[in-house]
């Protein structure tokens, strides 16, 4: 269906600007992303997994890729919102960036929003995938190193 | 079929032109190229021309039941259909990526900003709402296929009237347009969709890009936005990475340009509404131009061409002069009973062993006739071609 077909592509587009391609030469790279439940953010949720998968793979990306979720809702705004705050009507922006250089590379925004707040909901998006990127560093890290400690055993 | 992809020396071109702001047909980075609205004699016909790239819209609506989650709400379905009629790197039948990302973009800018009041749409709740259908049409692709038909499908659905309907009950009577007066859509607000295009990982950006330009791009931007300054969607496409001030900027060129097309969407809606009203005549036909002198005359040109030699022996020449002389009539010659001959070739020489047969019947029918009689002679003589000849004497 649509929407679904509208996501994979919006996540290929994603995932080609980040991984270097060009380091694997006539090869192609499957990304295979199940929802298993869905509660809001679905679009975030596959992007910061699959970040972790494409790291633990090997393959070498320019910076990880973390996705989160704003909103506005009454007259500040809000991050991460589930399927009830979706659902409510209000804006959802939806960024995903390279957490270091805070380059943007993908943004998308359902819902009416009017242009003077488009600004902080950005800002709050991209700080959102601040903390997400923070998570996903510290995770990385953890498991690096409980790997290469049973290694050397 | 395949698009022909654009030349290396055309990328190029295009890319250096923008480092000199310029561009192909001349236009300002931030410039749309003319914009034309007609409408049709139908209600909710639209057509749109935004320089060569043309797209129809067509609303028409139907009454349904609402869906589960929403008994009190109209339904606003949309379609875009990538014809192949628009470019010969559109295939009739499943949809293609880009089909996708049409329909889904317009769908968020019309369904999902509330655009539309739906709710004015019911008419039994929770049975009988009506659905609002608006089908979109390419009809030539030059570039920003997406702008294009976001104006269409708003003017159509501003340009719709629907049947009007009184509820006795539980019935529901739909009353024709010569018995009550259709009533207009209400529509709250009109989101228009601007095409941005991005060269050179962000350093040049485009508005409204043609179909070259759109080749040689890094990534796109649509945002859909109103004219009280409220983004109704946005979407950022295509591998390349941008930063916010980019996006910030890009959406104050928006507001500007929404501004100029939906003053020129309420301008075209004025015309068709007072055509319509002074009893004028209105629709397609009346907006394309027939009184216009139509001749198209060129200068005798100076062209430079090689003598060429008649060749008096060529076989040709012979042929073209006159008669064919290869024309034969087909004559059909007659050897024998039953035996024809067309064409050259020597009579048949199954005729010699044919005749051998004969006289050899002859002879036994010789033979066998004078059967009561009695044969008193038989004399046989054997030739050198080993072939008996039989003489009877018979008395």
């Amino acid at each position: 269906d649509r929407k679904s077909q509208e996501m994979t592509m919006h996540l290929q587009q994603t995932f080609n600007a980040a991984i270097l391609t060009s380091l694997h030469p006539r090869s192609q790279i499957d990304i295979f992303v199940e929802v298993l439940q869905s509660d809001g953010g679905n679009y975030c949720a596959s992007v910061n997994a699959a970040t972790l998968a494409v790291i633990d793979a090997g393959i070498p990306m320019k910076d990880y890729v973390c996705a989160c979720s704003a909103s506005y809702l009454g007259d500040s705004p809000i991050v991460d919102i589930n399927y009830l705050e979706e659902s409510s009507g209000s804006p959802e922006i939806t960024v995903a960036v390279l957490p270091k250089s805070e380059q943007i590379v993908f943004l998308e925004m359902n819902g009416r929003l009017h242009e003077d707040n488009l600004s902080k909901v950005v800002d709050m998006a991209v700080k959102g995938c601040k903390d997400v990127y923070g998570v996903l560093d510290r995770t990385v890290r953890e498991h690096v190193s409980q790997v290469g400690s049973s290694l050397e055993t | 079929m395949r698009d022909t992809p654009l030349s290396a020396c055309e990328k190029n071109f295009i890319i250096k032109a923008l480092g000199d702001r310029k561009r192909l047909d001349g236009r300002q980075p931030y410039d749309y190229r003319k914009v034309k609205i007609t409408f049709g004699a139908d209600r909710g016909c639209c057509k749109v021309n935004l320089g060569q790239t043309q797209v129809l819209a067509q609303v028409s609506c139907e009454i349904t039941s609402p869906r589960a989650v929403r008994p009190s709400d109209g339904v606003l379905f949309i379609n875009v259909e990538l014809s192949p009629m628009a470019s010969p790197a559109f295939e009739v039948g499943r949809m293609s990526d880009l089909g996708v990302e049409i329909n889904r973009l317009l769908e968020r800018c019309l369904r999902e900003s509330r655009c539309l009041d739906t709710e004015s749409l019911c008419i039994i709740s929770g049975e009988k709402v009506w659905q609002i259908r608006v089908d979109v049409n390419v009809m030539n692709h030059d570039g920003n296929i997406i702008d294009c038909s976001s104006i269409a499908a708003i003017a159509a659905l501003a340009h719709f009237r629907r049947p009007d309907v009184t509820v006795d009950g539980s019935e529901v009577i739909v009353h024709p347009s010569d018995e009550k007066d259709p009533i207009p859509l209400s529509v709250h607000h009109m989101p228009i969709c601007v095409t941005f295009s991005f060269y050179e990982q962000g350093k040049y950006l485009l508005v409204d890009p043609t179909d070259k330009e759109e080749k040689v791009m890094d990534g796109k931007m649509v945002i859909g936005m109103n004219k009280h300054r409220e983004i109704c969607t946005l979407q950022v496409s295509g591998e390349m990475l941008l930063m916010k001030d980019q996006v910030l900027r890009c959406s104050n060129i928006a507001v500007v340009k929404v501004t100029e097309i939906t003053e020129l969407i309420q301008r075209a809606l004025e015309n068709d509404r007072q055509a319509r009203l002074n009893g004028k005549k209105f629709g397609f036909a009346e907006s394309e131009p027939t009184e216009s002198i139509l001749t198209n005359q060129q200068e005798p040109e100076e062209i430079q061409a090689t003598e060429t030699q008649m060749d008096e022996d060529s076989e040709e020449e012979k042929g073209m002069n006159g008669d064919l002389k290869t024309e034969r009539k087909s004559k059909v010659k007659i050897l024998d009973k039953g035996v024809g001959m067309i064409g050259e070739g020597g009579a048949s020489t199954w005729g010699v062993e044919d005749n051998e047969m004969t006289e050899e019947l002859q002879k036994e029918a010789k033979v066998t006739q004078p059967d009561h009689k009695e044969v008193t002679h038989t004399t046989g003589t054997l030739n050198a071609t080993n072939c008996v000849t039989l003489k009877i004497d018979l008395n």
